[in-house]
């Protein structure tokens, strides 16, 4: 490395094992250990991409997840967009690219919108681009939008997963606290686990030089680690970003992959007690300039010398408003940077200066130079006098942020402590708590002895004993800031950025409160700060200070903005783990899809996700040749059908009858034994919830069927009505769908063919009526014959347990070998119950209909005083507002078929509505289309001329009754 | 995602369970001799407050139980269930 910044010594880093990865296609060398963003460091790649909206030079500006300045995405393959490369573990053949530049983060055209910075304020679109219309400017302002690009293809290897995991305590981070907290607990036996989303356990300790009891900080980290890995009742998840805190201690956590060929997995974590360790961020500090390429976090300055033995400048200027920043001084010093002075805003000295250093109290950088890497600082001493600073690297130390995004999402309360200038949660749940930085403890001794006391309160809690003994390590002064939000930037204040990623400015919250917007929620929306892929982490608190500046507000009052998952981005994938596609929703099938695949059957899916063959094509036919064969030999000789899916319960008890009353808008107490009845179910606001036949079986016992799609839908329906109005009656539902199966023969050849297959049921016209159930055996199989018909044919449904259907159908196909008996589909099924007039949920029982809308009022019955819907369509009906009753179309065009869903106008024209057309087939037996429609108070318009609207054109049709079939009902009775 | 504790399975992931709205006032008796407001304010106005709230859950993937239950709908805290016939 020629023109290296990597130090001689030092580092978390392994020197003996080179990775070589590509930055913008040019080749570059790191070493195992580092970071995408400490490798490009070491390459002196300051300038990482271009900025969101005015494509400024950017570069690393931080060590952790907080950053604000450097994205990169990721090219080929493993293609993933908007990655922060200090998160990114470097990888050999890593192919890295620069965002939102082109051709290149040096050279970039989109640069030109500096210039026009002044004309894309906050807000710009709502104002700008307004005439003549919005739409006009959409794309290209889309287009402009966002960073990375979205990649084109799912990622090449591996697959997302998910895992659920429960434990007595979770702790999130394994800094100073967290390690601390979990060690107490790991002693305690209750089952722990720690989760960590850096690479090694250790947070700020991997970044600074320190000592607890007596070792290194980074050897008592890897001590305490080994420790905690070799108990049995800790789990430790590291690469483990817990990004959400969901009610009842939920918490989501995207685990990156260790090895290749793995990606990520999700963990749902149940805990019953949480501590929240996850450190706190340093904060920006607010001046012109104060995202040139160059200017770093003091930490992060602190974390690339210490952790990867990396020196981001020659000659750093330090800038501060609190203690932290002096700590920093001996490491950078001895890693040969350059201190040109530490500029504090304070007036005072607070702590002993470092001897050789040149301190500036009560100063300020007013202003940095330099195009694409930071040359120098303008100070403005205390005195008002001006002063250039050269520097190639302005280390900034703005006081430190708790990270409380968990804490906040769980609802808990934030204060505002004005000695340290943060805001600090507010201890009140008993089942979550803070430890660390993260509580406002900030410096390692507090740390230790808040993670200390966090762990032995949570085993407490869990109802176990702990002694709280707390690590020790040199001893700290008690932490202290001055707030100091931003500089006072005359006139320039749109180069001073409280939100870098985002690219907002001073001069944008100003023109925000100047143009009314006060509540934080509010200047957030508008001018979108905190709102980037780092959630303004680094920048939130001086927004809210330039605020309560502006507005002579206490920070209190203003708050912070609630935070919400995820902490940070999180893939889809991820969270959506394996479920996917058919394994999220399995397909239901009866025991003949076998059967129905191996005869050419076209399957799909039919209601409540039951796969039912629509049509049996032979060779070179059309859907439509099928459905007309299939329904020909239904209505001229014989077909079956396989209705296994319907809904089918037993309701058995002394209240069964009562309860059947109650359900359904006609009697079913009155019905004798082993007949049937044809009911309709209501809600009790008046509407069509479901439709079918029940037979009587015995005194207290009836089977009832339901239509397949609204199976669950009903019993669901019932089961809440007992349980909750009738918990008294004494009548149990107990689910029979599947439990028997049915192969239903109809057409006029269906009572020989039952006859072929052998029987001991009388099967004589007078003996086994329309509407009646006979038990008995059939092809040698217990069965039950039920003569219902959704087809308006004679049919017989035998129905026998589900391991005999497949035997049945074989045996019923082979009886019927002499009459073409033909199996037909969901398509010809739907055809000849619209020929009847039948009809279908979701089509003329669409949650607007009532039984008398569908000519059906003989169905309500008047005898009963009460069921369930009565009351609400007596309301309604009352009223005397015209309905939609249904009628059939018979169209002037007879081979012309409507689109179901047609709206039906006066007279064609374009006008509201007055109809719907429900369904419409071709009927091969009628020999012409046939349709049914809801029509304003249709059945009073029998034979009127009426039109139908399609975007094509207008259709004529005639008002007919709605069955168009046999409108007696002989053949089905025969 | 609660956590909701089954008077007869113990504590269980709220995705056995269905959730069947507030638990409103019982239904009239005989509908027919209610008022017209009665019958519509029955219909209509389901409790939703801003707090605690009693709801209906059903352990559907379960046991099959029908529960009653008191949850804050700001907190998502949930006091002790009940099976809705005690």
């Amino acid at each position: 490395m020629k023109r290296g910044n990597r130090l001689p010594d030092g580092g978390l880093i392994d020197r003996e094992r080179q990775i070589n990865f590509t930055f913008n296609g040019r080749s570059f060398t790191g070493l195992a250990g580092d970071s995408v963003a400490s490798a490009l460091l070491a390459n002196d790649r300051m300038l990482i991409g271009r900025s969101f909206k005015y494509h400024r030079p950017r570069g690393i500006m931080s060590a952790g997840y907080e950053e604000p300045g450097a994205l990169v995405e990721f090219e080929a393959g493993s293609a993933s967009g908007n990655e922060i490369p200090a998160l990114l573990p470097l990888r050999e053949g890593m192919r890295v690219k620069s965002v939102n530049c082109w051709p290149s983060p040096e050279f970039d055209l989109g640069g030109v919108n500096q210039l026009l910075a002044p004309l894309l304020p906050a807000g710009f679109y709502y104002k700008t681009f307004m005439r003549p219309d919005w739409a006009l400017f959409e794309p290209w302002v889309r287009r402009a939008a966002g960073l990375a690009a979205v990649p084109r293809a799912a990622p090449e290897e591996g697959a997302y997963e998910t895992r659920n995991l429960n434990c007595d305590i979770l702790v999130v981070g394994a800094g100073a606290a967290g390690l601390t907290a979990a060690s107490i607990g790991a002693a305690s036996g209750l089952r722990i686990v720690i989760a960590d989303m850096d690479r090694q356990p250790g947070g700020a300790l991997l970044g600074c030089e320190a000592w607890i009891e007596e070792l290194p900080g980074t050897d008592w980290v890897r001590k305490t680690a080994a420790e905690l890995k070799a108990a049995d009742n800790v789990r430790l998840l590291r690469n483990t970003l817990v990004w959400a805190c969901r009610e009842q201690n939920l918490l989501m956590a995207r685990q990156n992959p260790e090895r290749s060929g793995e990606r990520e997995r999700n963990w749902r974590l149940r805990a019953r007690q949480l501590i929240i360790a996850t450190g706190a961020v340093e904060r920006m500090m607010v001046f012109p300039g104060n995202d040139r390429p160059g200017v770093m976090l003091a930490s992060s300055v602190r974390n690339y010398v210490h952790r990867y033995a990396v020196r981001p400048g020659r000659r750093a200027l330090i800038f501060t408003c609190n203690d932290t920043a002096n700590e920093a001084v001996p490491a950078l010093t001895n890693a040969g940077i350059e201190i040109a002075a530490i500029v504090d805003t304070r007036p005072e000295p607070q702590s002993v200066p470092t001897s050789g250093i040149r301190h500036i109290h009560g100063a300020a950088i007013t202003r940095t130079s330099g195009r694409k890497r930071v040359r120098g600082a303008l100070i403005r001493h205390a005195n008002g006098r001006m002063e250039q600073i050269e520097c190639d690297l302005v280390a900034l130390s703005g006081g430190w942020n708790p990270s409380l995004q968990l804490w906040s999402q769980a609802r808990q309360p934030i204060t505002y402590n004005h000695r340290t200038s943060m805001f600090v949660p507010v201890a009140k749940a008993a089942a979550i708590r803070c430890a660390g930085a993260a509580d406002g403890c900030i410096g390692l001794a507090a740390a230790l002895r808040s993670g200390a006391m966090a762990g032995a309160a949570a085993i407490k809690a869990c109802g176990c004993r702990a002694s709280a003994a707390i690590p020790e390590c040199s001893p700290q002064t008690r932490y202290n800031a001055g707030p100091w939000w931003h500089d006072e930037a005359p006139g320039r204040a749109q180069n001073a950025f409280v939100d870098v990623m985002n690219d907002v400015t001073l001069a944008d919250i100003h023109l925000a409160l100047r143009e009314g917007y006060r509540s934080i929620e509010h200047v957030k929306r508008y001018t979108t700060a905190g709102m980037g892929l780092d959630q303004g982490r680094t920048g939130n608190v001086n927004i809210v200070g330039a605020i309560a500046e502006a507005t002579a507000a206490d920070m209190e009052t203003i708050g912070v903005t609630t935070f919400r998952s995820p902490v940070a981005p999180v893939s889809f994938g991820s969270i959506q783990g394996t479920r996917e596609g058919s394994v999220l929703l399995p397909y239901r099938h009866t025991p003949l899809t076998e059967w129905n695949v191996s005869r050419g059957a076209v399957m799909y899916e039919a209601g409540a996700r039951w796969r039912r063959p629509g049509y049996f094509p032979q060779s070179g036919e059309s859907m439509h040749q099928a459905v007309n064969r299939e329904a020909g030999a239904v209505r001229n000789s014989v077909g079956v059908y396989d209705g296994s899916p319907l809904g089918t319960f037993a309701v058995k008890g002394r209240d069964a009858a009562r309860l059947l009353d109650m359900l359904y808008t006609n009697r079913f107490s009155d019905l004798p034994l082993h007949q049937g009845r044809y009911g309709i179910m209501l809600t009790d606001d008046g509407l069509i919830l479901d439709d079918g036949v029940s037979f009587r079986l015995g005194e207290c016992e009836f089977l009832m069927s339901t239509s397949t799609a609204n199976a669950a839908r009903v019993y669901r329906h019932v089961q809440k009505f007992l349980h909750l109005e009738r918990p008294d009656w004494q009548v149990w539902m107990t689910d029979l769908t599947c439990q028997w199966m049915n192969a239903t023969i109809c057409g006029p050849a269906a009572r020989e063919i039952v006859a072929a297959l052998g029987t001991d049921i009388d099967l004589g016209r007078g003996k086994f009526p329309f509407m009646t159930i006979r038990e008995g055996m059939v092809a040698g199989l217990p069965a039950r014959i039920s003569r219902v018909s959704f087809t308006g044919e004679l049919s017989f449904e035998i129905n026998v347990r589900a391991r005999d259907l497949c035997q049945l159908w074989e045996r019923v196909i082979d009886a019927g070998k002499a009459y073409g008996i033909t199996p037909i589909g969901s398509e010809t099924n739907h055809v000849l119950r619209v020929e009847k007039g039948f009809l279908s949920l979701g089509h003329e029982v669409d949650g607007t209909t009532d039984p008398y809308d569908l000519g059906m009022g003989w169905i309500m019955s008047k005898k009963k005083s009460d069921f369930l819907g009565k009351r609400s369509v007596s309301l309604r009906r009352r009223r005397g507002v015209p309905r939609r009753e249904l009628v059939g179309l018979a169209t002037a065009d007879p081979a012309q078929v409507i689109p179901e869903g047609a709206p039906l106008t006066p007279g064609g024209r374009r006008e509201k509505s007055e109809g719907v057309v429900t369904a419409s087939v071709w009927s091969e037996c009628c020999g012409r289309s046939v349709s049914l429609a809801l029509l304003q108070d249709g059945r009073a318009r029998h034979g009127e001329t009426v039109h139908i609207r399609t975007p094509e054109e207008v259709m004529e049709a005639r008002v007919t009754g709605s069955c168009a079939w046999d409108p007696q009902g002989t053949r089905m009775r025969s | 995602m609660l956590v909701i504790t089954c008077p007869f399975c113990g504590p269980r992931d709220e995705r056995e369970f269905e959730y069947c709205g507030p638990a409103a006032p019982p239904r009239p008796e005989d509908a027919s001799v209610v008022s017209d407001r009665g019958w519509v304010e029955y219909l209509t106005s389901p409790p939703n407050p801003v707090g605690p709230v009693e709801e209906i859950w059903w352990h559907k993937r379960g046991c099959e139980a029908w529960i009653r239950l008191c949850r804050d709908t700001v907190t998502h805290e949930i006091l002790p269930t009940r099976e809705v016939r005690k």
